[in-house]
């Protein structure tokens, strides 16, 4: 499905160089669910941008269905069946839920109505509501999953999508994401949650821009575990309850 | 008779094809083409100047439309209306106006309404502003508003301006009584070189008597927009102004939103943005397979929406 090799990004800001990817090689095989961890920083985010042709990278090349699709750009990746859920999603003054996944569903089947559904957002409440800040956090992350689902690209990332989400809508938000994985597509989660990574096949830890693990859940989930914990402590505030068993 | 240009000029600013159902009244270069009154709904040709008098009768529910076309090239029209609508009435009333200009004369239309909405009388106003031609004559619309709201009426203007008027100075001054209810909203995309100003001043008279001034713009090209909403609050009311603005290419915006309270129980608040497109709304859209040209379109028309 998708073959990243030797990719590099570098930002330049008064003229010093951050280097924020190095040498990442990535098989993405059809079937497939991935997860993309890591600690903050580490490049996860950075790499999905990549794969979505936002940001260009400094060096390699990145391979879809077999075409170098590296100098295209989003809107015609997007059209070959790359989708991203965005870590933040964008408020629009004026465009509403049912709006935004129309413009998704264009080149799917789906209804507008199912992927809100699949996501426990009642259709009849939320299709008019506007994309803007009445939406909670919350509410916004979820309509954003929705969008991907009802574009159903063939290969989906979804950058971190249980931040800012409750403890509910979370289980129901890993379930999705497994029943919807269709077998001749691939998924990419990026996730520090221990529930998604339990789901998927395999691991990619990445640290400071590089991939340190990769496998399968099994082989990986053991050699990465204390690292793992490791990353969820540092990104659970104090006095803030994980969604999911955090050893501290 | 209305020609395919004047059917084409119906449908911009009034959805309208064929001749409306209901009141209406037609005027084209300068004059009534047609007309026509309703049950409880009077038009009447004013005597001493150019326009109408409008008058609904206490109760009555309907839909007047009064649109204007100027199809002429360096026609200049001056109307006047008075609208009068009854207590306890519901109107719907269309007036929009286009201008087609055909040669390299400026073509102008200045239209004043004065309307009145009586006690617990409630009015939707739509004004639609239109402009095309293949001459180079510039589009000139200045429309004027004059509102008295009365007490627990409710008015609710919409001003819509997009594209092809290349020159608009819009004046609205409305008063709100006591319980009285006034929202407007205000939108407007000018590009190329046109320039747009609306002034307008909202006056709170009575008690709990409120107002809502909204408008949203787009400038695009080298084109020239100000706005100044003025709300004065005289008692005890509540009030809020928003302008909120994209700004593209080298385009200018100016926004002087003023609130003025002279109770010391009024309420006011005012917000005013100009900004550029977000880059997340347009990178989201071309995620979604959007162009960049469809993803700015899409930003634009709901904005504006």
């Amino acid at each position: 499905m998708l073959e990243l090799k030797e990719i590099g990004l570098k930002f330049f800001s008064d003229e010093k160089e951050n280097t924020v990817l190095d040498g990442i090689s990535i098989t993405f095989e059809t079937g497939k669910i991935y997860a993309l961890t890591g600690p903050n920083g580490s490049g996860k985010s950075s790499l999905a941008r990549v794969i979505m042709g936002i940001h260009r990278p400094t060096a390699g090349q990145v391979i879809y269905k077999g075409a170098d699709i590296t100098a295209l750009g989003i809107a015609e990746r997007s059209r070959r069946g790359i989708g991203y859920a965005f870590q933040h999603p964008a408020r629009f003054k004026g465009l509403r839920v049912a709006d935004i996944l129309e413009i998704a569903r264009r080149r799917s089947d789906n209804h507008q109505c199912q992927p809100l559904q699949q996501i426990g957002l009642c259709p009849d409440e939320y299709l008019d509501r506007p994309l803007d800040s009445s939406l909670s956090g919350g509410e916004s992350k979820r309509i954003e999953v929705a969008t991907l689902l009802a574009q159903d690209p063939d290969l989906r990332i979804f950058d971190e999508p249980e931040a800012g989400i409750d403890l509910w809508s979370f289980e129901q938000l890993v379930e999705v994401i497994s029943t919807t994985h269709r077998s001749d597509a691939s998924t990419i989660v990026i996730s520090h949650q221990e529930k998604i990574l339990n789901m998927v096949d395999e691991i990619i830890l990445l640290e400071d821009g590089a991939v340190t693990l990769h496998g399968s859940r099994e082989e990986v989930w053991p050699l990465i575990d204390e690292s793992t914990r490791c990353i969820c402590r540092r990104d659970c505030p104090k006095g803030v309850t994980p969604y999911v068993d955090c050893p501290r | 008779m209305l020609t395919a240009l004047d059917k084409n000029m119906l449908h911009q600013i009034a959805d309208l094809q064929e001749l409306p159902p209901g009141a209406f009244n037609i005027r084209k270069d300068g004059r009534g083409i047609e007309h026509r009154s309703a049950p409880g709904i009077a038009i009447r040709p004013k005597e001493d100047q150019p326009g109408l008098d409008v008058i609904v009768e206490p109760g009555i529910k309907g839909t007047v439309h009064l649109p204007v076309m100027i199809t002429a090239t360096g026609l200049s029209d001056r109307v006047y209306n008075t609208i009068e609508i009854g207590a306890g009435a519901e109107i719907q009333l269309i007036a929009g106006c286009g201008i087609h200009n055909p040669g390299h004369a400026a073509a102008r239309h200045d239209g004043t309404h004065e309307i009145f909405v009586r006690r617990n009388a409630i009015l939707h106003y739509q004004e639609k502003h239109y402009g095309e031609g293949e001459g180079t004559g510039k589009r000139i619309l200045n429309p004027k508003t004059v509102l008295l709201v009365e007490e627990n009426a409710y008015a609710e203007l919409e001003l819509i301006q997009i594209r092809g008027v290349d020159h608009t100075v819009r004046e609205t001054q409305a008063r709100v009584d006591a319980g009285g209810r006034l929202a407007m909203f205000e939108r407007l995309l000018t590009d190329g070189a046109q320039e747009a100003r609306s002034d307008a001043v909202v006056e709170l008279t009575g008690e709990e008597s409120t107002a809502r001034i909204i408008s949203r713009s787009v400038a695009q090209g080298t084109s020239k927009q100000i706005f100044q909403p003025r709300l004065i609050a005289r008692a005890r009311g509540r009030g809020h102004v928003e302008c909120d603005s994209i700004i593209m290419d080298r385009a200018v915006v100016r926004s002087i939103p003023e609130i003025w309270a002279e109770h010391a129980e009024a309420e006011l608040v005012h917000e005013a943005a100009i900004g550029r497109i977000a880059g997340d709304q347009l990178i989201k859209l071309m995620a979604l397979g959007l162009s960049e040209e469809e993803a700015e379109e899409t930003i634009i028309s709901g904005f504006l929406k």
